[in-house]
């Protein structure tokens, strides 16, 4: 009863930084752009992050750091892909390179720093109710950020006007421009929003998740969530959903592992990955959800004049 | 057949040449480091380099030490140790089980260059091996651990089931059992040597089954933080981590690779070097475990460094029969003393550790 | 300001002269890096565009290296385009390997070979001895063609995003290399450490030159992109993957089938990479262990666009990474330079060879007055509809 609920609050724990980048990308791909530099974004958000909460002494100032880490890194890519119209793939592929080294090099000096400790976390009130309190209200309140985020996400999207624009561009950059909308300035504004959003998940990992600074800090997962968005068939909830699944499986197989479960634990180590591989061909069988979610323009390069 | 020979004589040239000129400048003696990860690990990579620090503190102008980082223990490593050993570094460290392979074949192409490898078990007339002996350390944490735990379950983050890391689980295992003979100790495997946020899962898995103390052999303090916000116990592993967790670090197991770096160098200057496995521990200073936090009582700091001192005395052995596997087998008998061979052929988990190993047949 | 305005043609003598460009960009990049951590450039630069090429072992280490770029990189190329985002090459190589090292491994502990005799034994060879390397080879081709299939049958049958799916069968096969060499596949004589037995000599690429590493392989790979350019030039199915790709509405009207390109393209791709697995495993590395890649499948993404999804273009990209790879170790050793530099370094010479690049489809152009759209605020109706 109790494990369980401890399995669900780290699961949540686990899925987070996977939400918030996944959203960012999810953005960044609902405009038609399609950003394989997830992983180096995160990793020089996550030296950024940790720095700045290290000589401020704020996990916020961290935070805010690590968005601007990202949104710069993100400033490179668009200008590449959308004012000089290099290919999106590698592109993104050449940021993710580049980011590794980066944030290596730039972050020698704080392998082995420590930050402030932690207060717990508890809502009030609601953390005492047995069960729920530990499963859903001891956790960090940027898990709660992350899920208010998918409902803004979505909101915007399919509720606002400039959502609406913004896939428009997406769905058909050639219609959007002839009606007058500023087609490549959409873009480079959803890639820079994708790229902070990243930088606040590669923070997460760096100022609360470890929390320390290592080289390669980030392991993989900005890929999973690049996964994401076309597992969650661009949908925000479904991010939601997919993330805490994988956080979820993850935790699963090492619950497995300390309850004697006669696996190896190589195979366990497979589940994430082969249950999101499950989870995605049972959402993609209905061909209409994902060609009416799939932005149509993605990864294509747009020219105004072309 | 006629090139190769001609080939040598080249190289006997060379380093006839080579040699007479040393008659004239003392040319430093050139040594390298080929390391697995980065040095910015904190950990593994950082410790030994920590041990290449010491050589050039010690040593001075008398050696020029290089070292080439994160290299792949694939095809790679063949090509990264070959330029080292053409580039006329006479002795050249491997620091990573997958180099031995690679280095093996280089060493037979370059009979006057020192080869030494860390944590394998071939040699060969130019290479030798080496390694250190962390279940001393672990064997220590036990029984601090099973004195602090409360519910008589500990937890271990594995990262590879190989020979080294069974050897960790079960020496920690046979020292918790000194202090409490019904302690249970559950394994959990991350499958990496090195992913904090993955260590930080598997810690809080085993705190959620209900481990109060927790032991690693990951790179990183990811396992430590993890039970401080738990508010349990750990260690920290490598180099000294009491600064990443004020209250739960029990204290660190430590390899300290100096020692011996500075061993092989003297060997070169004095033209001493031979082939032969070295086994290092706490005796040569090279394991130890440090830093124990106030919070252990007195006796029990006794009790390990009653051990400490057997241990460096050579009195005491921490694989001493009957030692019987969680299977119910027995793999020493009463009163026997584990030798090396024994050592490297563990593929058991003891009584007292919960689980199989991950495909271990 | 500045403008880009389309070319009507891609410009023939851009398209050469922009690699160039880039290289130009990159070494004053990197000799301004190099002064500013105060190494002399001229040494800096030579590390990574002299050092490489200097002798012939130093030459056969870089083509060593760059034949499983090429061969994933050219099946890759197939790929995309053909509108087909695999990946995961690098899962493919990884089955490539396991399947290629299985067969290999099997011959030896079989005593097939030549040196595995028990006494009292007589050895049966299955067939001449010269077959082993190349049935190695081609299971290696086999197993990753296998794991490319997964992706292009969940694509087919259930539209599954074959980015997804690539992707994560990578860690999965990371995972079963894992598990087999731990477990089954384990060297009994290995004090249980994580390998199989070294492979029997009679499994082993021939070298090609005598003294070095470089293997047959390479032969395969030149032979592999000759073939594929051929395949692209002058087939009728070539010219359904680029028709295929490109434009499907006209495939269709074409009578071509989707479904079909999508499957020779996942096949090929998968095949290549697997192809290349089983090249390491029986060319340098001789024996499984769980490091068998190095992100082979990564780098040949980057490789592939780089040589602009042509067979010889990729030869010369998989030349160039592998230089700066090599390039990067030998900085260390010579330099004295950090590792991570070099990611820095390869990944800003990715940035300004792509953005050279645009020059072959794109002139610069002063624009005198402000050259933006004129932002129309329109009725929300329009170009909204979702």
């Amino acid at each position: 009863m109790n494990e369980t609920a401890l399995l669900i609050a780290a699961a949540l724990a686990s899925g987070t930084p996977l939400v918030l980048a996944g959203l960012g990308l999810l953005l960044n791909e609902k405009a038609g752009v399609l950003n394989l530099g997830a992983e180096g974004m995160m990793l020089v958000a996550a030296i950024a992050g940790f720095a700045a909460a290290f000589h401020t002494g704020e996990a916020a100032v961290g935070f805010v750091a690590g968005a601007a880490a990202g949104a710069g890194m993100a400033a490179v890519f668009g200008l590449l892909v959308i004012w000089l119209n290099t290919n999106q793939y590698a592109t993104g592929l050449a940021l993710s390179l580049f980011g590794t080294g980066f944030s290596a090099f730039v972050g020698v000096s704080m392998v082995g720093k420590k930050l402030a400790d932690q207060t717990p976390n508890a809502v009030p009130l609601l953390a005492d109710i047995p069960f729920v309190g530990p499963a859903f209200f001891q956790l960090h309140p940027m898990v709660y950020a992350a899920m208010a985020l998918a409902a803004v996400m979505a909101w915007f999207l399919y509720r606002s006007r400039t959502g609406l624009v913004l896939r428009a561009v997406g769905e058909s950059p050639a219609a959007a421009h002839a009606l007058g909308y500023p087609v490549r300035r959409i873009r480079f504004m959803a890639v820079l929003v994708g790229g902070a959003l990243c930088g606040v998940a590669g923070a997460f990992l760096s100022v609360v998740y470890a929390p320390l600074w290592v080289q390669g800090l980030v392991a993989g997962r900005g890929w999973i969530a690049l996964a994401l968005t076309a597992f969650a068939t661009w949908r925000p909830a479904r991010v939601l959903l997919g993330a805490y699944l994988f956080g979820g499986v993850t935790m699963m197989q090492f619950a497995l592992q300390s309850a004697g479960v006669q696996i190896p634990s190589q195979l366990l180590a497979m589940l994430p990955y082969l249950a999101t591989i499950v989870v995605l061909v049972l959402i993609s069988r209905n061909p209409v959800w994902i060609r009416v979610n799939m932005p149509a323009s993605l990864g294509k390069p747009f020219h105004p004049g072309g | 057949m006629n090139k190769r020979s001609l080939f040598k004589a080249g190289l006997a040239a060379a380093a006839l040449a080579a040699f007479s000129l040393t008659a004239f400048a003392a040319e430093p003696l050139k040594a390298a480091w080929v390391y697995v990860g980065p040095v910015g690990d904190a950990g593994w990579t950082y410790a030994h380099d920590l041990g290449r620090k010491a050589v050039e503190k010690k040593f001075g102008a008398k050696v020029k030490t290089t070292y080439v980082e994160n290299v792949p223990e694939g095809a790679d490593a063949e090509r990264v140790i070959r330029d080292l050993a053409a580039q006329g570094n006479k002795i050249i460290f491997a620091t990573s089980f997958g180099f031995m392979e690679p280095m093996l074949r280089v060493a037979q192409e370059f009979p006057d260059v020192k080869f030494e490898h860390a944590t394998g078990y071939k040699t060969a007339p130019n290479m030798r091996i080496y390694d250190a002996s962390f279940y001393q350390d672990t064997y220590m944490a036990g029984i601090i651990a099973a004195q602090m735990s409360k519910t008589g379950t500990l937890g271990f983050v594995g990262s590879f089931p190989i020979p080294e890391v069974l050897r960790n689980i079960n020496g920690f295992t046979l020292g918790a059992q000194t202090v409490n003979p019904n302690i249970k100790v559950k394994v959990v495997w991350v499958n990496t040597w090195f992913d904090p946020p993955k260590e930080s899962e598997a810690a809080q898995s085993l705190i959620n089954a209900g481990a109060d103390v927790l032991l690693q052999n990951t790179d990183s303090s990811a396992v430590l933080q993890t039970a401080e916000k738990n508010g349990k116990y750990a260690f920290g592993w490598d180099s000294d981590m009491s600064a990443f967790a004020k209250k739960a670090h029990l204290g660190s197991a430590i390899a300290n690779w100096g020692p011996y770096y500075e061993r092989a160098i003297g060997d070169m200057l004095n033209g001493t070097w031979k082939t032969t496995r070295t086994v290092l521990g706490v005796p040569d200073g090279v394991n130890d475990l440090i830093k124990i936090s106030p919070a252990v009582p007195a006796a029990t700091k006794a009790q390990v460094e009653k051990v400490k001192a057997g241990l460096k005395a050579g009195k005491f052995e921490v694989f001493t029969g009957p030692i019987v596997t969680n299977e119910g087998k027995e793999v020493l008998a009463k009163g026997k003393t584990a030798d090396q061979a024994w050592k490297d052929g563990v593929n058991f988990y003891v009584k007292g550790v919960e689980g199989k190993i991950p495909s271990g047949n | 300001m500045l403008r880009l305005e389309p070319r009507p043609q891609p410009s023939q003598w851009m398209s050469w002269v922009s690699p160039l460009l880039a290289l130009a960009f990159t070494v004053l990049l990197a000799s301004l890096l190099f002064i500013a951590l105060g190494k002399d450039p001229l040494a800096g630069l030579a590390v990574f565009f002299v050092e490489p090429l200097r002798g012939l072992r130093p030459v056969s280490e870089l083509l060593l290296k760059a034949t499983p770029l090429m061969l994933c990189a050219l099946g890759l190329a197939a790929c995309y385009r053909a509108n087909i985002w695999n990946i995961g090459a690098e899962g493919q190589f990884l089955l490539g390997a396991i399947t290629g090292g299985g067969v290999a491994l099997w011959l030896t502990m079989h005593n097939l070979g030549s040196q595995t005799l028990m006494p009292f034994q007589s050895p049966e060879p299955l067939g001449p001895r010269g077959l082993y390397a190349p049935v190695v080879l081609l299971a290696g081709a086999l197993g990753g063609a296998l794991w490319a299939a997964i992706v292009a049958w969940l694509r087919d049958k259930f539209n599954a995003n074959e980015i997804l799916v690539s992707l994560m069968l990578v860690y999965v096969a990371q995972q079963l290399l894992n598990y087999l060499v731990f477990g089954p596949w384990k060297d009994p004589q290995g004090y249980n450490f994580p390998q199989t037995k070294t492979f029997d000599i009679s499994t082993w690429l021939p070298v090609l030159l005598p003294s070095t590493r470089l293997h047959w392989g390479f032969i395969v790979a030149v032979v592999a992109v000759l073939a594929f350019w051929l395949f692209l030039s002058k087939s009728w199915r070539g010219y359904q993957l680029q028709v295929g790709g490109l434009a499907p509405a006209a495939a269709r009207y074409a009578g071509f089938s989707s479904r079909s390109t999508l499957w020779t393209a996942l096949l090929l791709s998968g095949a290549m990479a697997g192809l290349a697995g089983a090249m390491e495993v029986a060319g340098p590395v001789r024996q499984l262990t769980p490091h068998l890649s190095t992100g082979y499948g990564f780098a040949a993404i980057i490789g592939c666009f780089v040589g602009r999804l042509h067979p010889v273009g990729i030869v010369f990209s998989s030349l160039l990474l592998s230089m700066l790879l090599i390039g990067g170790e030998l900085s260390q050793s010579r330099l004295g330079l950090p590792n991570a530099l070099t990611s820095v370094f390869q990944g800003a010479l990715l940035f300004l060879l792509l953005a050279c690049d645009t020059l072959i489809n794109y002139r610069v152009r002063w624009a005198g007055r402000r050259g933006g759209q004129k932002k129309e605020a329109n009725d929300e109706s329009r170009g909204a509809q979702a």
